[in-house]
């Protein structure tokens, strides 16, 4: 499957693209369709299946002794997922988040932070909601700045030293700092991942404006289209996949923000770092395990919402592929 | 012959675009086009033809005011001028009928109107049915097909070319020639057409311009005498064979 010449270097788009309007794509290069949906779910299944079973046996290979450092997959689901959780409590959770997005509108859920799940889907709510603020006040600010970049050298050179140094301090160095002059709130959460999810955005950004042809310009600049027409119809348009391309990394890189900051913090609503630094502190092997698959199906989801924007919004006319 | 092309050649008529000792040196000191004098009238189909690097495309882009020439003077009304270059730079992510609009959408023609106008040129390129279609999804034959449109929807006088069929293979290129032959009766406008093909050259035009290598300067204006419509077969009359024999010959004697 992996040297099929039509596999897509990315697979949130495979399924999407084929249900786009089919007479957009035509594919003459497709292998039969059956070989590729079973292929795509039979290798990650074997997969899943390999890594269970090495989760199983891990304890006994590597910790004998110590064998709770590893609890098995079943007792972290039962834990993490299963117990003390009632339709009560996931209808709190619908609750919360519902009056978290609908605006002037808030009501106390009335969680149960003592089930696991409840304090971990609460935490990973709060870490959500500080990635999504941050990513999209970086993409604002990103491609508000690699907008102005692209309409004069200078510009570009001006900022671009700033940018590599942004990008070359390790976040780890700026969140005390963070910490000390706006405080361990949402702000300065939010402001880590600001920073983190900023340089992907603006050199994805620039590099996307930058990559209309010179033959395009002169097509708008022979019927004497204005600067900021030329940016509208043919720049931006043409930096959509290279701007999807950096979204991603930096909807990945605002999550990691969202918990190294609050594992930093550690202050106010605890988010997913600060909880996974407290099951760290009380040895809570299995909370702390599925606290971490928590973690990972927010990273998983933020990706995967990307990849599906993507191709909800430039799908239909532009394939990883690379073809035309 | 003037009868045969409907009586459009009027040379008593302005010339639509005129080169008066045209010379052109690049900031780099490239010298690319050395005295170039020569005009086109309402109803004129020129080529031109040249070894590669001889200032063909230069030539172009100082017709349509996108380089401005270092010497010498250029005529041409530029407010509306067609320009379909070598490769169909039509926009991604744009349909062909929003390819076909753009050039009416940056000159505020409204929505219906160019819409219309937009599916009427779509027609007449052939491309009637894929007026949903994206780029990606067409062959270069249509994709050159949709750049033409989006030109001629905007039914300019003076209409420049600057090898639109040189990527394409044989079939679809004489097809095309075709089909510019019929676009060129139908709407009379002054053509100016780059090739490095002497077939081509030949069989589209009323008139064939030879270049020089670089600095490229014009060393022979031929006329070619065939009634339009030209059909295919013309292509193996003899009468077209010896005119393409003498234009090879000034493209040789011209180096
Ligand atoms: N912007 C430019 N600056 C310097 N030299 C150029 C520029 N554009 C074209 N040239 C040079 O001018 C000559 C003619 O180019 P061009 O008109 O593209 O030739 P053709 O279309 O006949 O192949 C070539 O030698 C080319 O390298
Ligand atoms: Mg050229």
């Amino acid at each position: 499957m992996l040297i099929d010449p039509d596999t897509r270097s990315d697979a949130m788009t495979e399924p999407t693209a084929s249900t786009a309007p089919a007479a957009a794509t035509p594919s003459p290069t497709r292998t039969a369709p059956s070989d590729r949906t079973t292929a795509s779910w039979a290798g990650p299944l074997a997969v899943f299946v390999a890594f269970i079973a090495f989760w199983y046996a891990a304890p006994y290979l590597f910790f004998s002794g110590r064998e709770w450092l590893l609890p098995p997959p079943h007792d972290v689901i039962n834990v993490g997922f299963i117990e003390g959780m009632s339709f009560g409590q996931l209808w709190a959770l619908v609750k919360m988040v519902v009056s978290d997005v609908v605006p002037f509108w808030s009501i106390d859920p009335g969680l149960d932070t003592s089930v696991v799940f409840v304090a971990n889907a609460e935490a990973t709510w709060l870490s959500a909601k500080v990635a999504l603020t941050g990513l999209g006040a970086a993409i604002v600010l990103g491609s508000g700045l690699a907008m102005a970049m692209s309409q004069a050298k200078w510009i570009e050179k001006a900022f671009y030293p700033y940018l590599i140094a942004l990008q070359a301090v390790p976040i780890l160095a700026l969140v005390p700092l963070i910490g000390s002059i706006w405080g361990f709130g949402f702000f300065s959460r939010m402001l880590v991942c600001v920073i983190i999810a900023f340089f992907p955005i603006v050199a994805n950004t620039l590099f996307g404006l930058l990559s209309a042809k010179k033959s395009h310009h002169e097509l708008f600049a022979l019927h004497g289209a204005s600067r900021g027409t030329r940016l509208r119809k043919l720049m931006v348009p043409a930096a959509l996949p290279a701007m999807f391309t950096g979204l991603r990394i930096a909807a990945g890189l605002s999550v990691v923000g969202a918990i190294v900051g609050d594992f930093f913090f550690r202050r106010g609503d605890p988010g997913l770092g600060s909880l996974l630094d407290k099951y760290f502190a009380r040895i809570a092997q299995e909370e702390l395990f599925a606290a971490i698959i928590m973690s990972a199906a927010l990273g998983i989801g933020v990706f995967a919402f990307f990849g599906w924007l993507r191709s909800r919004v430039i799908g239909k006319w532009h394939s990883e592929t690379g073809v035309g | 012959m003037a009868d045969s092309s409907q009586g459009r050649i009027d040379l008593t008529d302005k010339p639509a675009l005129t080169f008066d000792g045209v010379d052109m040196v690049f900031p780099d000191g490239t010298h690319a086009l050395a005295e170039v004098s020569f005009d086109i009238r309402p109803g004129e189909f020129v080529t031109v033809v040249g070894p590669s690097g001889c200032g063909k495309s230069t030539l172009l882009r100082i017709a349509s005011g996108l380089e401005t020439e270092s010497g010498g003077a250029v005529q041409v009304d530029r407010s509306n001028i067609g320009f379909v270059f070598q490769d169909a730079t039509l926009l991604d992510w744009r349909t062909v009928q929003d390819n076909v609009e753009l050039f009416a959408e940056l000159h505020d023609v409204p929505k219906d109107e160019r819409a219309d106008r937009a599916l009427r040129a779509i027609e007449t390129v052939g491309l009637a049915g894929f007026e949903g279609h994206y780029p990606q999804a067409l062959s270069g034959g249509m994709r050159m097909r949709a750049s033409i449109a989006r030109s001629l929807m905007m039914e300019p006088p003076v209409f420049l070319f600057d090898e639109p069929f040189g990527a394409l293979d044989e079939i679809t290129r004489e097809k095309l020639q075709t089909e510019l032959i019929r676009l060129f009766m139908d709407n009379g406008f002054a053509g100016l057409f780059i090739t490095h093909s002497i077939t081509e050259a030949v069989y589209l035009s009323t008139r064939v311009l030879v270049m020089s290598s670089r600095p490229g300067r014009i060393t022979a204006d031929i006329e070619v005498p065939f009634d339009y419509p030209r059909s295919p077969e013309l292509r193996f009359d003899p009468a077209f064979a010896e005119l393409s024999g003498r234009v090879s010959r000034e493209l040789r004697d011209a180096h």
